[in-house]
């Protein structure tokens, strides 16, 4: 948390003068009352009673001085907290997004992209807007309500006594009905959290819901939380409505105190009736201030949680293991040594003692049923995560040991999501490769089997909007399998990525892959049997163990996994 | 788009509802009111009483002071009940019309869900009523108090003092001209702050959000420059919004000085010459000052809050005013059970009238037929599902059910002979039980159990940690895809209905699996008029018909043998698979 503040590091002189011109203004505030009763003293009873203009029309003047100086003052103080509380944010931001560019996958999936957009986004905002609050407020309000006091001590001890005790009991009230409530705005926060999950999940059921019949049951049930929810609102409703009352009551019996002793104090001659009035005054200031005040402190509160949760993204450290550079062994050029991987602490390893190895320009397939640790596996190929025990060696080096951004380079992946990101078709083909000309777009595009389509949309300018919505799922997949190939990578890895795709298009980009790859090795991973025969070499998954490795046909006779698999998806046509 | 009187009108239905309420608000803001102006005459009397150099009258003080006790007392009371009452009515007033809004979308037509963003339908019902709520309590707390207070206010000065009143009432305008120069400015500021957050939250939103993607292609770099510059652009926004926004306190503040500084000088000097206007006066015109200020610097933020708690109404109002799905027939025709022969008598249909799909298709299906739709991706082979379940209805000809135009019958009575298994899974943030037998209410555990069983679901369900009563979260939770499907094909096999329909039923359950449950979806379909969807050809080749779709229309029927002799879009597609 205290690490934050190096954040403010360029705007130190709008934070401490920022306050501190609030401060002033607040000061200034506090005048007002003595310069009011100086008016009735000594100017409307001043001349032995008959008034004095002059003094009068000079003390105004003193007040519109007062609020011109009071006005330039707090406009400084707006700008200072403004410019450093901004300034603050954006040079956090900054050093948040990079941190997270830093992390790996490792990271990503213990915080969830969820997380990691709320600290950049939700959470820094409310950052920023309490740095701001506190900026403004935090010297300006409780200056206020002990200098009023401090001045009423000023004018009469006796008579100020009756501060001591109304503030603590204002405050009691203030901050007691903020706490009160707090936890209980949450609940209600909940509340409408569950109203808000009941209408999108009856959104995106309307089929399911309509086909089975369940419209008036929703209707009840969204009912009775929508019952819950209203009288939750009621409740705490009941409460803060509470706040200005009660304020309200123990500010004016307080001033009628006041007034009663002060009546007490002036008969004994103590005081005159003007000072009177300027205590009145005060109490009458130190409500509002108080009320900013609690205010204030919940904006800080909050602040406050959103900063560390803030501060411990920026803590986290890499988990990437940096190994010194190696000499290259002689040996094929992907080799998995006894390689295992277990996410997280304590869990199942998702890959066991996996060893194989694959020669330039091989095709390799990789397939077995959901969850048996295809795609960790050619995560580990191309380093997204380390290996937990064992070698991942290509070119004869362990890839912990390879310079990481060199290494990006020269793998090529199709993630099993194809996203594409806002921006032209050419703006997403050039992540593969910067510096990649219009032939080299045009070339993987037809290899991917997107050329067509492509062209048809009006080329390699047409827009692409947020995830790539006016796309076709099987478009976006052939997109990315182009954007991989732009980088003309030495290891291409297509995960699962031609899902959304027919049969024909499939079959096509296949037999593309095959003759256009560049020498490639490639890595295919599948359910289906049918995209991954044809590979030089197969590796059958079951459970993270490697239950057997061989050609299409050679598997046929000796993996079981591996005929049920394709007898699942086969055997009845081959009958026919 | 409604227009903003209609909008009232439509609140007022829903407020109107509460109208003794309403009522009764009026009356308690009104001797809150009265009493809060009232309070400062009696402090200013008493401290008359006060006279310098002894003689103080205690009892007339004493008197006052109580009189200010009571006052003070049955104000605070009023204001309680007051705020009590708004409360009840604003959350009565949003809960009718969330619910209104809610049933409403079980009535609104599937093209209206289909064509509306549900990111956007969700604000508007939630979002926006909560909004609406926030605008309507801020206006009843604060416009009709802030208004009687002003009014009130005015009426005790110039009964105090005409001169005081005429400084006040000439000075205030200064403070709502400043405020609305800096509201003005500040909303242009605002909005330009709105949509460079907009682009910044975009640019977070894909690049944080997709940050493996971000990682495996190395783009880290250009990142990191192009969002410095985004966010350098949002930091000269932002500077310029949050400053100017913080004009209006200080400036208003300053012009409220300059009003308390003129009732100083006017009443000073009033009080000099007319012996009658006393400091107790003058002391309760200066508190005067500072009470009427308030409510007018507070007025028009109220304003600018209506006028968005309006808009945010108008936005669920255009729910509520949106057409309904035609209505069921009055008196429907609804056989107990059918057997689930399906004809298509020469349907058309289309989603917009420029781009027709379906052509006069026509088909008799006899009942316990198995049939399979075909076709390359987004060939419209959902939209014959739309039509048979009625979620959308054909623009000519008509589809039959056992003889009966399904028109006739109700939605209800149709879609009961229905089991659907759609590929996006749906699951009810509920428990596995109750989703389960969805379908079928009054199912027991046993048989839960059973179909559960049936699909090899049993074992992962038992593996939850509370096994069939487990709540998934909201779209199942942390349950994969195929479990889930799992789970969507549990729920039919348990409900058991003459016909089903089966889109991509089984794409995402690994085809291990798959083979396991062959059997029990055979028992499923047999005797069972079922349409299917599949990818699989080894599905589709077992079908009694099959229906080749493209581009949204139905090209070629006929059987799997048929349709291979014949040599046409079918045949390509099947031998491509063993290309």
């Amino acid at each position: 948390m205290k690490k934050l503040l190096a954040y403010f590091r360029g705007y130190r002189k709008e934070v401490v003068l920022g306050p501190l011109f609030k401060m002033f203004e607040a000061l200034l505030e506090l005048f007002v009352p003595l310069v009011v009763a100086a008016i009735i003293a000594d100017g409307i009873g001043g001349d032995g009673g008959a008034g004095d203009r002059g003094y009068v029309i000079g003390m105004v003047g003193v007040l519109v001085l007062l609020g011109i100086v009071g006005l330039a003052a707090s406009l400084t103080a707006q700008y200072f907290a403004a410019k450093a509380a901004v300034g603050f944010s954006t040079s956090l931001k900054n050093a948040l997004f990079g941190k997270l560019q830093s992390l790996g996958y490792a990271e990503y999936d213990r915080l969830g992209s969820a997380t990691m957009i709320a600290r950049m986004t939700g959470d820094m905002n409310q950052l920023q807007t309490g740095v701001n609050m506190t900026l403004r407020l935090f010297l300006r309000s409780p200056f206020v309500v002990f200098g009023a006091m401090i001045m009423a001590f000023t004018i009469d001890v006796r008579s100020a006594l009756v501060f001591v005790a109304v503030i603590p009991v204002l405050s009691v009230v203030v901050f007691g009905i903020m706490l009160l409530t707090m936890p209980l705005y949450n609940r209600t926060r909940r509340g409408l959290d569950r109203l808000l999950g009941m209408t999108r999940e009856n959104l995106t059921g309307v089929r399911v819901i309509r086909a089975f019949r369940k419209e008036e049951d929703e209707i009840e049930s969204f009912d009775r939380a929508n019952q819950t929810f209203t009288a939750q609102q009621k409740f705490v409703g009941k409460i803060s409505a509470l706040m200005n009352p009660l304020t309200y009551v123990i500010v004016n019996l307080g001033i009628f105190v006041l007034v009663y002793t002060g009546a007490w104090r002036v008969e004994g001659g103590f005081l005159e009736q003007a000072k009177v009035v300027a205590l009145y005054n005060y109490m009458s200031q130190i409500l509002v201030e108080l009320i900013k005040l609690a205010d204030l402190i919940i904006t800080m509160t909050k602040a406050a949680a959103c900063g560390r949760r803030i501060a411990g993204v920026l803590e986290l450290q890499p988990s990437a293991v940096k190994l010194p550079a190696q000499e290259s062994r002689p040996e094929p050029f992907v080799v998995f040594d006894h390689v295992s991987m277990t996410y997280g602490e304590g869990g199942a390893p998702s890959l066991s003692d996996i060893t194989f190895h694959a020669e330039r320009g091989e095709t390799i397939g990789v397939i077995g049923g959901t969850g048996t640790g295809k795609t960790t596996l050619v995560h580990l190929l191309a380093h997204l995560y380390d290996a937990s025990e064992g070698q991942v060696r290509v070119g004869g080096c362990d890839v912990r040991s390879l310079d990481p951004v060199q290494y990006t380079k020269r793998v090529g992946i199709v993630p099993q999501k194809a996203v594409l990101f806002t921006g032209s078709i050419r703006d997403n083909l050039l992540w593969g490769n910067p510096d990649a000309d219009d032939d080299t777009l045009w070339r993987a595009l037809k290899v991917a089997q997107a050329a067509q389509f492509v062209r048809d949309k009006g080329g390699l300018d047409v827009p692409v909007i947020e995830g790539g919505k006016n796309f076709s799922g099987g478009q976006r997949q052939r997109l990315t399998i182009a954007r991989a190939l732009v980088r003309h990578p030495e290891i291409l890895i297509l995960d699962d990525s031609s899902s959304a795709l027919d049969y024909a298009t499939d079959a096509a980009l296949r037999r593309a892959l095959r003759e256009d790859t560049d020498g490639a090795t490639v890595f295919l991973v599948s359910q289906r049997t049918a995209s991954i025969m044809h590979a030089d070499r197969i590796l059958v998954l079951e459970d993270g163990i490697l239950s057997a490795v061989g050609t299409h046909e050679e598997l046929l006779q000796t993996s079981e996994v591996y005929r049920e698999i394709y007898d699942s998806q086969y055997r009845k046509e081959g009958e026919a | 788009m409604t227009t903003n009187k209609s909008v009232l009108r439509a609140v007022w239905r829903y407020v109107g509802a509460y109208r003794p309420l309403l009522l009764l608000s009026v009356v308690f803001a009104a001797c809150s009111v009265a009493g809060t102006l009232y309070v400062p005459i009696l402090i200013g009397r008493a401290i008359d009483c006060i006279i310098d150099g002894g003689g103080t009258d205690f009892s007339a003080l004493w008197r006052l002071l109580l009189i200010g006790g009571a006052v003070v007392l049955g104000v605070a009371l009023c204001q309680w009940l007051m705020r009590v009452i708004h409360n009840r009515i604003t959350f009565y007033v949003v809960r009718d019309l969330r619910a209104a809004a809610f049933s409403k979308l079980q009535r609104l037509p599937l093209s209206y869900i289909d064509t509306h963003s549900h990111g956007d339908t969700v604000s508007r019902m939630i979002t926006d009523v909560d909004q609406f709520a926030d605008g309507l309590l801020m206006g009843f707390t604060q416009l009709f108090t802030g208004v009687l207070t002003i009014l009130g206010t005015l009426a005790f000065l110039i009964y105090l003092s005409p001169w005081i009143a005429l400084i006040v009432v000439a000075v205030t305008p200064l403070s709502l001209f400043a405020a609305r120069f800096i509201s003005t400015r500040t909303f242009r500021l605002f909005r330009r702050q709105t949509e460079v957050r907009g682009e910044e939250t975009a640019f977070i939103n894909e690049m944080v959000g997709n940050l493996r993607v971000v990682k495996a292609f190395g783009h880290e770099e250009q990142n990191r420059v192009a969002y410095a510059a985004l966010s350098e652009k949002l930091r000269v926004c932002s500077l310029k919004a949050i400053f100017f926004s913080s004009l209006t306190n200080p400036v208003t503040r300053f012009v409220n000085s300059v009003v308390y500084a003129g009732v100083a000088l006017v009443g000073a000097l009033t009080a000099m010459v007319n012996p009658l206007f006393t400091v107790g006066l003058f002391s309760s015109c200066l508190a005067y000052a500072n009470q009427y200020t308030k409510p007018f610097n507070e007025i028009s933020g109220v304003l600018t809050e209506l006028t968005g708690a309006v808009a945010a109404a108008g936005r669920v109002i255009d729910i509520l005013d949106s057409p309904e799905e035609t209505p069921d027939p009055e008196k429907p025709e609804d056989p107990e059970w059918v057997e689930g022969a399906v004809s298509f008598r020469d349907v058309s249909f289309s989603y917009v009238p420029e781009k027709p799909l379906i052509r006069h298709f026509s088909q008799e299906v006899t009942a316990g037929k198995r049939i399979a739709l075909v076709g390359p991706t987004g060939c419209g082979k959902t939209t014959l599902i739309n039509l048979l379940m009625r979620f959308y209805d054909v623009n000519e000809g008509a589809i039959a059910v056992d003889g009966i135009d399904t028109r006739r019958m109700s939605r209800h009575g149709l879609r009961a002979h229905y089991g659907m298994v759609l590929q996006e899974t749906w699951l009810k943030n509920a428990t596995v039980f109750e989703n389960i037998a969805m379908g079928k209410p009054d199912a027991t555990r046993e048989q839960v159990e059973e179909a559960a069983r049936a699909v090899h679901a049993h074992s992962f369900i038992k593996r939850l940690p509370q096994g069939y009563d487990t709540v998934l979260g909201e779209d199942g939770g942390s349950l994969s895809q195929g479990q889930k499907q799992l789970l969507c094909i549990a729920r039919v096999m348990l409900a058991l209905p003459p016909m089903l329909i089966l889109d991509e039923a089984t794409s995402s359950i690994d085809t291990r699996t798959e083979l396991k449950i062959q059997d029990a979806f055979a028992r499923l379909m047999k005797g069972r008029t079922s349409f299917i969807v599949a990818h699989r050809l080894s599905t589709i080749r077992e079908a009694d018909l099959i229906l080749v779709m493209r581009d949204g229309d139905i090209i070629e029927r006929g059987t799997h043998e048929q349709l291979l002799a014949a040599g046409g879009f079918y045949a390509n597609l099947y031998n491509s698979q063993f290309a």
